[in-house]
């Protein structure tokens, strides 16, 4: 994991590194004298070589000094105050309702399997699977922000200012990125669960005289999660990358924002920065999907 | 039975969901009275140092809420004593003698001293580095305080419009708006959070007026459909400079149109291919009908311009202009192919628009269209953020084309005429003509009240001539609030004034 | 290959069918023009001249979505094929000779793939600007690493097997093993994987358009009709569901076609 963070963040930094243009002339405008750059340049520390500054630039990360953002000549850290928590509460809150959602529904389905409500719910676990979260975003703000007058589009409340209105205002946003995840992984669980119920050890439980219910309780379900907790896992990358558009939808001061924001204005450092964190919040909770599976099942072994 | 309680469970989430979300909605609209929020399109300058921002017309009409002048203006256009009680001028209008008025305080509560004017003018005018901050201000040759309450402020050449000028903010001696923002006006600063918001609040001891409400927040919302969806919920109680399109949608608010004072036009960069060929530049002016400009894209509101100045300014203002390129087809297509394009090789050019700025846009997209039309102009928008528009069209002049709106930071002719003097620092669109910069000194110069109109005039007359840019209108200002909401008042500048705005009710 | 005859199949290929008429359709006629824009029609509601209404400007809907499904299914087709073609040689290789390549290429391919590929095409577009061609080159870059890894695996799997050693004894070289042996043999995997991909390239373009770093105004996008259409929800809510529809309808054929083919919907 440690070598996959390094070579992530190398990428980044190295990416940024690359781009045309220079911070100094986008700082110093139109008329400047080539001096004036170079000690501008001497003195930012940007005339000296690649791998020391992304040295210097990862300790600093690391002990939490990410740099001066060049829009807003306020430290990084600052620019995002406040705003990490937003993308945040918004991503674990999607990826707590995917998994809400969809185990319940998964097994409520492979149980009830061919019936009328099994066979509706597959067809239109279809249909919002193929909903982008952003569509779903406007739709709720119609129907339920406007028609139906449950949320204030555009309200968004700080943490600091409410925290049950902060949360309650995230829960559309957070619908609009968890619905169609949550439909993939009931479809996945639900066939994962059906393919358990063909096995041997399933029909010498079966032939126990337990009920369809009891097997499927207390000896398929644990084999079946297996597939489907690391793709839960996995998923987050996607909600993260969803909610940096649906925060736009809802008009979210999360990192989505400031992110589309500091790209448009060449902020190199914020975004640098904001790019990193997710990537290490992805490779992170990959990280923690096999810890869980290898936990369920020792046979498992990760390398 | 199972089934039951599965459904049941769903049932429950999906309330329990609502419920919160409902819960919330009475939580937002039940702002506290003497709280109002704002939407603005766009974040404010990196900096809010009242002498360097002034170029960014958002950060400025957020900062005439907290900083003044020796003199500012009033809704009517009049300059009216702010920080100075009153002022006289000498003969040669060379000289001016400000008197300050008793009592003024900053925010942080001390007392205005003739310390902190003459402060405030060094630095705007740049006495001491050689390099004025506030551009207006380069004619001054000396600032001194004469005693307790008089300051008395020289020109290097004489100078009627100057009392304009000096709406330059007054910040105490010695600081640096970096450090801290402090002024004088009905509002202080509180605190900014990028891409998010700016909060300012009553400044109790404020010499005049007290502002009507607490607290404003200017949120940013960068988003014009958004800001729409905000004003439509009531998360926000105010925005300023919709669109007809945006303003029809929320009839059911209060709806108040004025205009927005700026001179918006398709700003042409003079100096570079191909718009340094001047008949390529009337070509585009003939081509683009301004009326249809109007009627596609701002639903017919708005006041069509020719030239680069606005109705507000009055006996500046030529209407005569307006029409000067009649909408004229096939002359366009004759001056296009006497510049050597064809219908096989059409004229390529990009133009270069804020995104945030939903008029602008929208004026883009209509005038591409009416260029497609013609058969031989391709002409392709190229959206921007507001911060890289202004380093990279605006002051690196790295552009073909763009759309904006030029607007007065000053009462004065020179506000808008100036910028196209030859090597004026803000001539972003390489305008050169030696007519131009003999009518425009010849203006400056002038004590007459009529010479100096009928040069400033000539002024005008010579960018329309040259086709400089293809003008189209000064944007209807669409003002919506909510229905609570009472005392917005448009000034004939591009400010946004929150003392006299209150909730009711 | 063998097609399943199931439903989801039928319905996939129905929907799809449908959509690509339209399409092409689109792309030789339209009722209007999808630019031409008409001061007197301003935000109408649907109505038998316009089906599903005009915007603020007067354009017609339907026109304006024929042509914005068109250009967002040239983007998505070809971003699968920069994808896949760079994806089968980097996948074949690596699958077919494996050592310290393959190991750097896989880890290079884990590090790629620990980004939400949005924010990816976002700064990618950020270092090198917006527009069409750029997106194409972004998410088409993007999306090599996904099918490299299936690409190589498959690879990796079938070298082992009987035919690719008769074909070997019969004298045939590495590169026509790999190529002409191997890959057909590949492609029924291949196939709902691309159907996946292509849906992840809608939606992408889709999502980026609608943040208005795609396709650049006033040509047609479904991603930025929906940005633009979410002003006038309340009076003109069908400009949005229109929009977002065709969006839907695109990643619904593609999807039910990749599942009838065998595929794990959403697992690229």
């Amino acid at each position: 994991m440690l070598v996959t963070l390094l070579l992530i963040s190398l990428l980044a930094f190295l990416a940024f590194q690359l781009i045309p243009g220079d911070p100094v002339t986008k700082l110093l405008g139109s008329d400047y004298t080539p001096e004036r750059a170079a000690a501008l340049r001497h003195e930012m520390g940007l005339d000296r070589n690649v791998l020391v500054r992304y040295w210097e630039w990862l300790t600093g990360f690391v002990t939490g000094d990410m740099g001066v953002s060049y829009n807003y000549g306020m430290t990084v850290r600052q620019v995002m105050e406040g705003k990490g928590a937003v993308t945040a509460a918004l991503s674990v809150m999607a990826w707590l309702l995917v998994i809400a959602i969809s185990i319940p529904l998964g097994i409520a389905l492979a149980r009830w399997q061919g019936r009328r409500l099994d066979r509706v719910f597959v067809a239109m676990n279809q249909v919002f699977m193929a909903i982008p979260p952003f569509f779903l975003g406007i739709l709720f703000t119609y129907v339920f922000g406007l028609v139906l007058k449950l949320f204030v589009p555009g309200g968004f409340v700080g943490p600091d200012k409410s925290f049950w209105g902060f949360l309650g205002y995230l829960i559309f946003p957070a619908l609009a990125i968890a619905i169609p995840k949550a439909a993939m992984v009931t479809k996945l669980l639900r066939s994962s669960i059906l393919n358990q119920m063909n096995e041997d050890y399933v029909r010498t439980a079966y032939s126990r005289g337990n009920s369809r219910w009891s097997v499927l309780k207390d000896h398929v379900l644990r084999n079946a999660l297996l597939p489907v907790i690391t793709f839960v896992a996995m998923t987050l990358a996607d909600i993260v990358a969803g909610s940096i558009v649906v925060e736009q939808v809802f008009a979210l001061p999360g990192l989505g924002r400031l992110l589309l924001a500091s790209i448009g204005n060449r902020d190199y450092p914020v975004v640098q920065c904001i790019v990193v964190i997710i990537a290490f919040i992805v490779v992170f909770m990959n990280y923690l999907a096999d810890i869980v599976t290898q936990t369920i099942d020792p046979r498992i072994r990760l390398g | 039975m199972k089934k039951r309680i599965l459904t049941l469970a769903l049932a429950v989430i999906m309330t329990a969901a609502l419920l919160t979300g409902g819960g919330q909605s009475a939580l937002a609209a039940d702002g506290s009275a003497e709280e109002i929020t704002v939407g603005i399109a766009s974040d404010l300058d990196s900096s809010l140092d009242p002498h360097v921002s002034s170029s960014l017309a958002g950060t400025r009409e957020v900062l005439f809420n907290i900083y003044e002048g020796l003199l500012k203006p009033d809704t009517q256009g009049n300059l009216i004593p702010a920080v100075a009680e009153e002022y006289t001028v000498n003969d040669t209008a060379d000289q001016y003698t400000f008197t300050l008025r008793e009592g003024v305080r900053f925010h942080d509560g001390r007392e205005v001293t003739v310390g902190d004017v003459v402060y405030s003018l060094t630095r705007a005018a740049g006495l001491e580095t050689g390099e004025p901050l506030v551009a207006t201000l380069a004619g001054v040759s000396s600032v001194e305080a004469t005693d307790d309450s008089t300051v008395v402020v020289s020109l290097s050449a004489p100078d009627a419009e100057f009392p304009a000028y000096m709406t330059a903010a007054i910040i105490p001696e010695g600081s640096d708006p970096a450090d801290g923002i402090v002024g004088t006006g009905p509002f202080e600063y509180v605190s900014r959070s990028p891409q998010e918001n700016v909060v300012i609040e009553r400044f109790d001891d404020y010499w005049g007026e007290k502002a009507k409400c607490a607290k404003v927040t200017f949120r940013i919302i960068e988003d014009g459909q958004a800001m729409v969806m905000a004003l439509h919920s009531g998360a926000i109680d105010l925005a300023a400079h919709l669109d007809a399109s945006q303003a029809a949608e929320l009839s059911e608010l209060n709806v108040l149109e004025g205009s927005m004072n700026l001179v918006q036009a398709l700003y042409l960069n003079n100096a570079r291919p191909p718009f340094d060929d001047a008949r390529v530049r009337q070509a585009l002016s003939y081509a683009i009908d301004k009326h249809m400009v109007i009627d596609l894209a701002c639903d017919g509101h708005g006041t069509a311009l020719g030239s680069s100045m606005y109705p507000a300014f009055g006996r500046f203002f030529d209407e005569e202009l307006t029409d000067y390129y009649a909408p004229d087809l096939a002359k366009a297509m004759e001056l296009l192919e006497e510049a050597g394009y064809s219908q096989s090789d059409p004229l390529t050019f990009t133009i270069a628009v804020v995104e945030a700025y939903t008029p602008h846009m929208n004026t883009a997209q209509a005038v591409v269209e009416l260029l497609r039309q013609t058969g031989m102009v391709e002409a392709e928008i190229l959206p921007m953020e507001n911060a890289t528009w202004y380093s990279e069209a605006y002051q690196g002049r790295d552009f073909d084309a763009t759309i904006t709106g030029m607007d007065a930071s000053t009462l004065t002719a020179s506000a808008l005429l100036a910028r196209f003097v030859s090597d004026n620092a803000k001539n972003f669109i390489g305008f050169a003509s030696e007519d131009y910069d003999a009518a425009y000194a010849a203006a400056v110069s002038s004590t007459d009240a009529d010479e100096q109109t009928a040069q400033f005039k000539a002024c005008e007359r010579i960018l329309t001539e040259n086709a400089a840019n293809v003008y189209i209108q000064d944007l209807a200002d669409f003002v919506v609030t909510q229905t609570d909401i009472q005392g917005y008042q448009f000034y004939p500048l591009y400010v946004m004034d929150m003392a006299n705005v209150c909730r009711v009710g | 290959m063998r097609l399943r005859h199931n439903k989801n199949f039928t319905w996939g290929a129905a929907i799809t069918a449908v959509m690509l008429l339209v399409i092409l359709v689109g792309m030789v006629w339209t009722p209007y023009d999808p630019n031409a824009m008409d001061g007197k029609a301003k935000m109408l509601a649907p109505c038998l001249a316009h089906p599903l209404g005009t915007d603020n400007f007067g354009r017609d809907i339907l026109s304006r979505i024929v042509e914005g499904a068109g250009a967002t299914f040239v983007i998505a087709a070809a971003t699968v094929a920069i994808g896949l073609a760079a994806g089968l040689v980097i996948g074949g290789l690596t699958g077919y000779y494996g050592g310290w390549l393959d190991e750097v290429m896989m880890r290079l391919n884990d590090a790629v793939t620990a980004f939400p590929s949005i924010l990816l095409a976002l700064v990618l577009i950020a270092l090198f600007g917006g527009g069409k061609y750029k997106i194409i080159v972004a998410l088409g870059v993007l999306f090599i690493p996904s099918f490299a890894r299936i690409v190589r695996a498959e690879v990796a799997r079938q070298k082992s097997l009987d035919y690719v050693a008769s074909a070997r004894l019969m004298g045939a070289g590495d590169m026509r093993i790999l190529f002409w042996h191997i890959l057909p043999n590949i492609v029924p995997v291949l196939l709902p994987s691309v159907a996946i991909g292509f849906n992840n390239a809608v939606l992408a373009e889709a999502s980026m358009s609608y943040l208005g770093v795609g396709v650049k105004p006033p040509d047609a996008s479904l991603g930025r009709m929906l940005n633009e259409a979410q002003g006038y929800l309340m009076s003109a809510p069908w400009y949005a569901i229109s929009a977002g529809t065709a969006i839907i309808l695109l990643v619904l054929g593609f999807g039910l076609l990749s599942e009838g083919m065998g595929g794990e919907y959403g697992a690229a």
